[in-house]
């Protein structure tokens, strides 16, 4: 035992001496983010004056919204989109955020978590539709996006920081980066699974390349762009909670708090309101993936009282 | 059967195909090179890893006739149809519509033709289903740019023709699979292409679904005679819709013919293993069985009952046939209608013929399948005569000869 620890102790030694370079990694990267920051100076501002002009104003906005306001919008949103039960759930569940005296706190993630979105679907739509119509592009984004879902959330922090400092912008910076990748993956997804038929289809009838991904692949897809738009909207909630460590604000300063002065209840209260908003936003985002048909209520009706062959605009 | 009776106007060539071929791979030109030394299509997949989809096809399709492409699952049949619209692109060859080549067309000529000339019918309808009935079948016009009112004034049109006007603004999920097909139907004919391509159309639905949806292709067919290019690997089908069919074999088009050719005449063995049960009363109609010798034939025209008579007894036969000047068929006269005619007549009275006919021997028309034969022959004292659309006399058929047709059709099912 003890020779083969022996023999094994001075393989690995040699190898080592030989083998092995001192890899300075961490300096490699430092020059990087030096360099980028000496010479794309002008487009970090740029970047950071539009993502800190969005959120901004949506949280101003949605702060500025009396509370009856957001409650009858939710409210009538979830009557529609999902049913009574939900609806009831979303009052009351916005009645305790009141009552926690969370309310200006969960304005300021909503306004955070949407302004993240609107980015990272403006930027992942179209490249998910790039991903899906050419097979380079895909090969090229797809370790990409691997890389980025695999490392940990927080590790989008540094990056940030470096770049634009502390506070709301990288916050939301962070977050875009963080929550893009399902929405492209799924936009990628949906358009590849479209059936080849249908897209044979449409080419058959001289669709154009546009046409055809607005009439035949898009709606097709559908479903799944609505579950990758669905998850990013998660995604960048957590993320964004995650962000009030470098001051973004919003509901995750009361978690902050709890886990750093251990203040378990104020912990607590900050937890149960990011999880309200899950709720809320999960459902609604939920039910605009399933299909909803224009006609139908119309021509059950029709059917039901026998007329359906006469339409107006057939004439 | 329209094919045949069109004869003797010049047929206009629609659709050629010339010396077509598909590869499916990474070096299509070096899988080229192997079908030029005669390799099969298995060895080149063996040691290339690449599919021959079609090899060296070429044909011609005429306007108006319903133009079936037949063979096994993987003998290119979908492959050869998607060339005609350029759905595939062939690795070599031409296709022409109307005499242009599309595979030498830019993209956006291309997309004119696919608007205006030509449609497709898929195998599994591949209907939008988020679009309502209606909606699909304008799916053409609306790609066309033509105006909401004017495609669905057009769409509904269509629908009518294929008997779903009511179902307008249903959508696909509501409707059963035939329905489906007929809303598949409806959108290729809304934009009144001149070529309608159907792969595998009815395949997918139930036989009594699918005999319905063949009789309503030929239905639309009389109407109006569109080109129509129908692939199917069911053998019944080919023979019931198709006035021409040409049979497929791993990637090369080994026959083409009218279905009566090529039941009679197969080309090889793998397309007489097709007929093998096929049951013959279905392929040859009234024409194919009608025999020249049955009976003897007098021109009206200058032939007295009595000389009618002794033709008949000099030729030892029962019955003759009489038509007129251009061959159209009048009546049957026998030795003893004759007979009773001739007792009723002056010695020196030359009689009219046309008071011998046998007033029970009916007539039947070319194109009658052997199945509508049995009741006129077996009911008909003598021979039953075979007219074309014209009227002119074909032949006749004997009970004798009717027998003898269906005794080797079923021995040839056994
Ligand atoms: N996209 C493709 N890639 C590779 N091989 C294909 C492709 N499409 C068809 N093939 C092959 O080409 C041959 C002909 O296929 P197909 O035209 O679909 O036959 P059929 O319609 O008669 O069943 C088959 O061997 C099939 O595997
Ligand atoms: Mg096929």
């Amino acid at each position: 035992m003890s020779l083969f620890q022996v023999a094994n102790d001075g393989l690995w030694q040699r190898l080592s001496d030989h083998l092995i370079v001192d890899l300075p990694i961490g300096d490699w990267f430092t020059l990087v983010v030096n360099f980028m920051q000496a010479h794309f100076d002008l487009f970090f501002s740029v970047v950071s004056s539009v993502i800190s002009f969005v959120a901004d104003n949506l949280t101003t906005f949605f702060n500025w919204l009396p509370a009856p306001v957001v409650f009858i919008a939710l409210a009538a949103l979830a009557l529609w989109r999902v049913g009574w039960q939900f609806t009831l759930f979303v009052l009351i569940a916005l009645y305790v955020v009141l009552g926690m005296d969370l309310w200006p706190a969960t304005m300021d993630t909503l306004g955070l978590v949407l302004a993240a979105t609107i980015a990272a679907l403006g930027i992942g739509l179209p490249l998910g539709v790039l991903m899906a119509k050419s097979d380079v592009v895909q090969a090229i984004v797809r370790p990409v996006l691997d890389f980025m879902q695999t490392l940990p959330a927080f590790v989008y922090l540094i990056p940030a920081v470096i770049f634009f400092g502390t506070g709301r912008v990288p916050g939301v910076i962070a977050t875009v980066i963080f929550s893009m990748p399902p929405v492209v993956r799924l936009m990628n997804v949906g358009i590849r699974y479209v059936p080849s038929e249908n897209v044979e289809a449409g080419k058959a009838f001289g669709c154009n390349g546009l046409q055809l991904l607005w009439k035949v692949e898009l709606p097709l897809a559908l479903p799944s762009i609505m579950a990758g738009i669905n998850q990013t909207i998660m995604l960048a909630l957590s993320m964004v909670v995650i962000a009030s460590m470098i001051g973004a604000g919003g509901l995750g300063d009361p978690v902050l708090a709890g886990i750093q002065q251990l203040r378990l209840g104020t912990g607590f209260q900050g937890g149960l309101g990011v999880v309200i908003l899950a709720i809320i936003l999960d459902r609604l985002t939920q039910s605009f993936g399933q299909r909803r048909r224009r006609a139908s209520v119309f021509s059950r009706l029709a059917k039901m009282f026998g007329s359906n062959s006469e339409r107006p605009s057939a004439g | 059967m329209r094919f045949e009776s069109a004869q003797g106007e010049r047929l206009k060539t629609k659709l050629s195909v010339e010396n077509v071929y598909k590869i499916f791979g990474s070096h299509p030109k070096r899988a080229m090179a192997r079908v030029a030394k005669g390799e099969d299509k298995d060895r080149i997949f063996a040691e290339t890893g690449m599919t021959v989809g079609v090899s060296d096809a070429s044909f011609d399709i005429q306007e108006g006739e319903i133009f079936v492409i037949m063979g096994l699952s993987g003998s290119g049949k979908s492959t050869m149809v998607r060339m005609l619209n350029r759905l595939i692109e062939p690795t070599s060859g031409a296709v022409k519509i109307d005499g242009r080549d599309i595979i030498r067309m830019s993209r956006k000529e291309l997309i004119k033709i696919r608007r205006r000339d030509i449609s497709m019918v898929f195998q599994s309808f591949a209907l939008m289903p988020h679009q309502t009935v209606l909606e699909n079948t304008a799916f053409g016009l609306a790609t066309a740019g033509v105006g909401k009112a004017e495609r669905e004034k057009r769409a509904m049109q269509a629908l009518d023709a294929v008997g779903l006007k009511a179902n307008a603004q249903s959508f696909p999920d509501e409707l059963s699979g035939g329905m489906k097909q007929r809303v598949g139907l409806a959108r290729a004919l809304a934009v009144n292409p001149s070529i309608l391509l159907m792969d595998e159309a009815f395949s997918a639905l139930d036989p009594l679904i699918r005999t319905e949806m063949q009789d309503e292709l030929l239905r639309l067919q009389s109407e109006q005679a569109r080109t129509v290019v129908f692939i199917t690997h069911d053998l019944d089908e080919a023979m019931r819709v198709g006035d021409r069919i040409a049979i497929m074999q791993s990637g090369r088009v080994v026959q083409v013919g009218t279905p009566e050719d090529i039941v009679r005449k197969p080309a090889n063995d793998y397309v007489r293993s097709f007929f093998r049960d096929v049951n013959v009363s279905h392929v040859f109609s009234a024409r194919d069985v009608a025999k020249r010798n049955q009976l003897t034939v007098i021109e009206r025209a200058g032939m007295s009952v009595r000389a009618a008579l002794s033709r008949l007894d000099d030729h030892g036969r029962d019955a003759a046939i009489v038509h007129d000047r251009h061959r159209c068929y009048l009546g049957t006269v026998s030795v003893e209608s004759l007979r009773i005619c001739l007792e009723g007549l002056a010695a020196d009275d030359e009689g009219d013929l046309e008071a011998a006919f046998v007033d029970d021997v009916p007539q039947v028309s070319a194109d009658t399948s052997i199945n509508e034969l049995l009741e006129p022959v077996a009911s008909s004292p003598y021979p039953v005569p075979v007219v074309d659309a014209d009227g002119r006399y074909l032949g006749a058929i004997s009970r004798a000869v009717l027998l003898r047709t269906l005794s080797r059709s079923e021995e040839e099912a056994a």
